[in-house]
């Protein structure tokens, strides 16, 4: 590469300075006035202090991003691995695969995120004290500046200029190149988070509070059929307790409980009338001869032997 | 003898220390330009160790130039190489 000639042997250290200096002597030397070069320096300063202070908010602005969804995604692997609990407790090791798959790509992002959280954390710091050193020298410059006009001399003014202006120069090439650094790895982070986000979105990683997941929507009807088993058991264990003589109950009580046998719409309709042992008189009657019209809401086909 | 290390600022050395970074620079530039990755990084590390080591930070006010100026700690080889040519990374 750079072998030519008398840069051969430079040195690295050597040759960054001489660039650095053929940058700052370019834009000096666009100043016919010295003094010009003081005040569009100054300006220069300015902007540069205001960029470096954006560059602080932006960069602080994708690290609370990259933190909320962290927090999202701990949430979700610490949910999918409850479902998993859950599954495994009602036999279902399928599901529970399911769930334990997810909560480890969950846990992958997660370790990418907080990769790219201490990254953002140390880009932050290091532009906030690039700008506090920038804003100090910008006050020293300042300083000199007012101090080299109310004195010029043209004798002397160039030689100053020069001095003061190589310094500031010199370390506003320096924090000009940290904004654009920051601002490479901003941009690469945000490309990155928002791949996230659509990840999340798309169910992949089943955003917290977000849509419901397949995996909850099994275990919410597993959960829900143990609840109807549950509260069958509890019925009939009211019933047969409570009412025993209904057991003896003519055509209409038949009726009432053959129409009955699905979980708690039968309990609201027929709160004395057990489902199971009062099915047979239906069927008797049926074979019996008596039309089924003759039977309360015997439009309904006959339940017995189901949902127990 | 004043010594920048981008994005983190300036020190004094002393003379008396130029020889040694001498070396280490050496070192970086051989790296560089063999495209040595481990190389690069140990010369860099060690180049920048060095100074950190032997100069004292100067004064956030200061309005000095640096003689010598060295990359980012975490350059890349690119970077540097960038920073070899005048279009590369410094802004206007």
């Amino acid at each position: 590469m750079l072998m030519k000639g008398t840069a051969a042997r430079m040195g690295v250290m050597k040759r960054v300075q001489l660039v650095f200096k053929a940058k700052a002597n370019k834009a000096l030397d666009k100043m016919e006035d010295p003094r010009e070069t003081l005040d569009y320096s100054y300006q220069r300063q300015l902007e540069l202090l205001t960029k470096v202070r954006r560059g602080v908010a932006d960069v602080a602005t994708s690290r609370k991003r990259v933190e909320l969804q962290m927090n999202q995604l701990q949430q979700q692997a610490n949910k999918l691995d409850d479902q998993a609990r859950k599954a495994l407790g009602l036999g279902r090791e399928d599901l529970a695969r399911d769930a334990l798959t997810r909560k480890s790509s969950a846990q992958g992002q997660l370790n990418d995120l907080q990769g790219q959280y201490a990254q953002l954390q140390a880009e932050e710091e290091k532009l906030t004290v690039a700008s506090q050193r920038l804003q100090a020298k910008v006050d020293a410059f300042r300083t000199r500046k007012e101090t080299i006009k109310a004195t010029y001399t043209a004798a002397e003014a160039q030689t100053r200029i020069n001095e003061a202006f190589s310094g500031i120069s010199e370390e506003m090439g320096d924090v000009g190149m940290a904004i654009q650094r920051a601002e490479d790895k901003t941009a690469q982070m945000q490309a990155r988070a928002g791949a996230i986000d659509e990840l999340m979105a798309s169910g992949a990683l089943d955003d917290v509070g977000g849509r419901r997941d397949d995996i909850q929507a099994e275990l919410d009807q597993l959960s829900a059929n143990s609840d109807v088993e549950s509260e069958l058991r509890r019925l009939r264990g009211e019933i047969a307790a409570n009412t025993p003589k209904q057991l003896e109950g003519g055509p209409n009580g038949d009726g009432q409980a053959a129409n009955g046998g699905q979980g708690q719409s039968q309990a609201q309709s027929a709160p004395y009338a057990p489902p199971a042992p009062l099915a047979p008189p239906q069927q008797a009657a049926q074979s019996a001869g008596i039309p089924v019209s003759d039977l309360p809401s015997a439009n309904d086909q006959p339940q017995d032997g189901e949902g127990s | 003898m004043i010594v920048r290390i981008l994005g983190e600022g300036q020190f004094r050395v002393d003379d008396t220390a130029t020889t040694e970074l001498n070396h280490l620079d050496t070192a970086l530039e051989t790296a560089v330009e063999h495209s040595d990755e481990p190389a690069f990084q140990a010369a860099l590390t060690g180049l920048l160790a060095q100074v950190r080591a032997d100069g004292s930070p100067l004064p956030p006010d200061s309005l000095e130039e640096s003689d010598l100026i060295l990359p980012h700690q975490d350059s890349s080889m690119d970077e540097v190489r960038k920073l070899l040519t005048d279009e590369g990374l410094i802004p206007g």
